[in-house]
């Protein structure tokens, strides 16, 4: 069953339908330090359906995050498409809503001028983005650290902050850059089980970029296996499990052990050759 | 010319202190500034570093004063503390040659604010535009580097030339001896943002005014801020560099005309002055400072 779209009084945003997302023959290449292109992305294909959670795993440096800041706009393919909602991406889509890998919460600000950077940023008056900003601390469990500076928090607590930030925007499109890959394995846990309540609530289109394939499986729909690079899409899982998913009890199914062996057979051949080549190269 | 370090921990990484706390803590959870149990010790401790500063302050002055009065050194060359104190008296009691004291004072302070704000806007203006617009720093650099190895001190003459005796020959020079050092603290500033602070800005809805002002400013802060103690240290001596050179008014003149005269007590006094506004001035950038980086860790306190 597909998840309600609960619409949000104070978003116009959270009434528009989630897009979809196409990726067809996308390549990228990098200058490396000689000098020398280096193909990252070589023709890679991929659909999200709307509303879709599909998750990305693969071997590190693969180019996991090369094919969300495609998506995000900020970065251009050197060939083939990315269209969100059947147009092509240019420059940061409003949609769009991004949590990075790092910690990219401003430290200068407090939590709620944080939360409420977003809409201060799209033209929303101080008092509007502060409401909204206070309900989506609510929501992420941060009530009472307004005022908190993000060093005065924890890791776990900054990447709700992170989380809040994005979502405030209300984005349509939500692209996840192993967002939880700093916090040790119980906070991880936790967040995976309150993203997925936070994503419920939204029915948002997402990309999660992982290399953990246990998280992969419990929250996705979908998981899309890339290859060592230069990276394509290998094979495409879909995941039927039930939802709503409580992230620490559906490890135990047998339907998620199988999907588990079917997608780790899958992934390790790319895992040992990205590792034959790390070893070799420092050689 | 190398910029300086901000002075607390690197702004790149200023989460990595200490240990976090759980997650879903609670507000009195979070890390405390400063345990209960050793805050006695720590303030005895720091009456006894005062009442140090103090006596060694005393015995300095003592020791001078002895010295002269010993006849161990000449007080025609050297002065002595006491003479410094008539000196001082006899200006705030009955002014100057060149006016009551205040007014001097008061003069030299307003060269150095005046260049002293200039100096930092058009230093962090520049800064952050060459550090963030890669192509002037490619066509300005080389200019910026060969006007900061001028010995710039020397420029205070031409300005008297340019500007004349007034007060805008002074202000010029404290404009240039602060403009480098700020320039170049705001242009490494603005180059060592963290890369997904803006793209994390940019993808929230920030355009470039906002990502400048929201992002890089705040970011290039904790630089800046390093580089305005010492500037505003070079915006004094600007001011009484160009007083010295040639002027009507202000401190500078008076240590000239003390130094004309022989009068080694008369340059003391002037010093004390001045340096005495230097003081107070500095610690107004400390209070501006905790003001404005309230939001970086605190530093471990120092043993």
């Amino acid at each position: 069953m597909r998840r309600s779209v609960h619409c949000d009084p104070e978003g116009p945003g959270a009434t528009a339908p989630p897009p979809s997302l196409t990726l067809r023959g996308v390549v990228k290449r990098f200058r490396g330090p000689n000098g020398r292109t280096r193909t990252v992305l070589d023709g890679l294909d991929l659909t999200v359906k709307p509303g879709e959670f599909m998750a990305l795993i693969g071997p590190t440096g693969c180019g996991k995050s090369t094919v969300l800041s495609l998506i995000s706009g900020a970065a251009r393919p050197d060939g083939g498409q990315v269209l969100v909602g059947g147009e092509p991406v240019s420059g940061a889509d409003p949609r769009t809503g991004f949590v990075f890998q790092q910690d990219a919460v401003f430290p200068w600000k407090t939590v709620l001028a944080n939360v409420a950077a977003g809409p201060r940023f799209r033209g929303v008056d101080r008092k509007d983005a502060e409401t909204r900003a206070h309900d989506w601390l609510h929501r992420v469990g941060l009530s009472g650290f307004e005022h908190y500076y993000p060093h005065q928090l924890s890791g776990g607590m900054r990447k709700r902050v992170a989380l809040a930030q994005t979502l405030v925007n209300e984005p349509r499109l939500l692209l996840l850059d192993e967002p939880f890959s700093g916090l040790d394995a119980q906070t991880r846990q936790i967040m995976c089980d309150e993203l997925l309540d936070l994503w419920e609530g939204t029915g948002a289109s997402v990309v999660l970029v992982t290399h953990d394939l246990e998280e992969a499986i419990a929250l996705a729909d979908s998981v899309a296996v890339l290859t060592a690079g230069p990276t394509a899409v290998k094979k495409e899982f879909a995941v039927d499990l039930p939802r709503p998913r409580r992230v620490r009890e559906i490890r135990f199914r047998q339907r998620f052990v199988e999907l588990h062996e079917q997608v780790w057979s899958c992934l390790s051949d790319e895992v040992r050759i990205a590792y034959a080549r790390t070893t070799t190269a420092a050689v | 010319m190398p910029a300086r370090r901000p002075r607390r921990s690197d702004p790149a990484a200023p989460h990595d202190d200490g240990p976090a706390v759980l997650d879903h803590a609670s507000a009195d959870g979070l890390r405390p500034n400063g345990t209960g149990a050793d805050r006695p010790r720590r303030s005895r401790r720091r009456l006894w570093i005062v009442c140090g500063q103090l006596a060694l302050l005393v015995a300095f002055v003592g020791a001078w004063q002895g010295l002269a009065q010993a006849k161990v050194i000449d007080v025609f060359f050297f002065g002595e503390p006491s003479g410094v104190w008539r000196q001082l008296s006899t200006w705030v009691q009955s002014g100057t040659a060149e006016g009551p004291l205040w007014m001097q004072a008061w003069v030299t302070f307003q060269e150095t604010l005046i260049g002293f704000g200039i100096g930092v806007a058009l230093g962090v203006t520049f800064g952050i535009l060459l550090g963030r617009i890669q192509v002037l720093a490619d066509l300005l650099s080389v200019y910026i580097g060969a006007a900061n190895s001028i010995p710039r001190i020397v420029l205070g003459s031409v300005f008297v030339i340019w500007f004349g005796l007034g007060m805008t020959s002074k202000v010029a020079l404290v404009v240039v001896l602060v403009f480098f050092n700020v320039f170049f603290n705001a242009f490494q500033g603005a180059r060592e943002v963290d890369h997904g602070l803006v793209a994390n800005a940019r993808q929230l809805g920030a355009g470039r005014i906002a990502v400048l002002l929201q992002v890089i400013l705040p970011a290039a802060f904790s630089w800046i801020i390093a580089s305005l103690r010492t500037a505003f240290g070079y915006a004094v001596t600007g001011a009484v560099v160009g007083e010295l050179l040639g002027a009507q008014q202000g401190l500078g003149t008076l240590i000239a005309q003390a130094q004309g005269d022989f009068n080694p007590d008369g340059v003391y006094a002037g010093l004390l002055v001045t340096t005495t506004l230097a003081l107070a001035a500095e610690g107004a950038i400390t209070l501006v400072e905790r003001r404005l980086l309230r939001w970086r860790p605190q530093r471990p306190q120092s043993p």
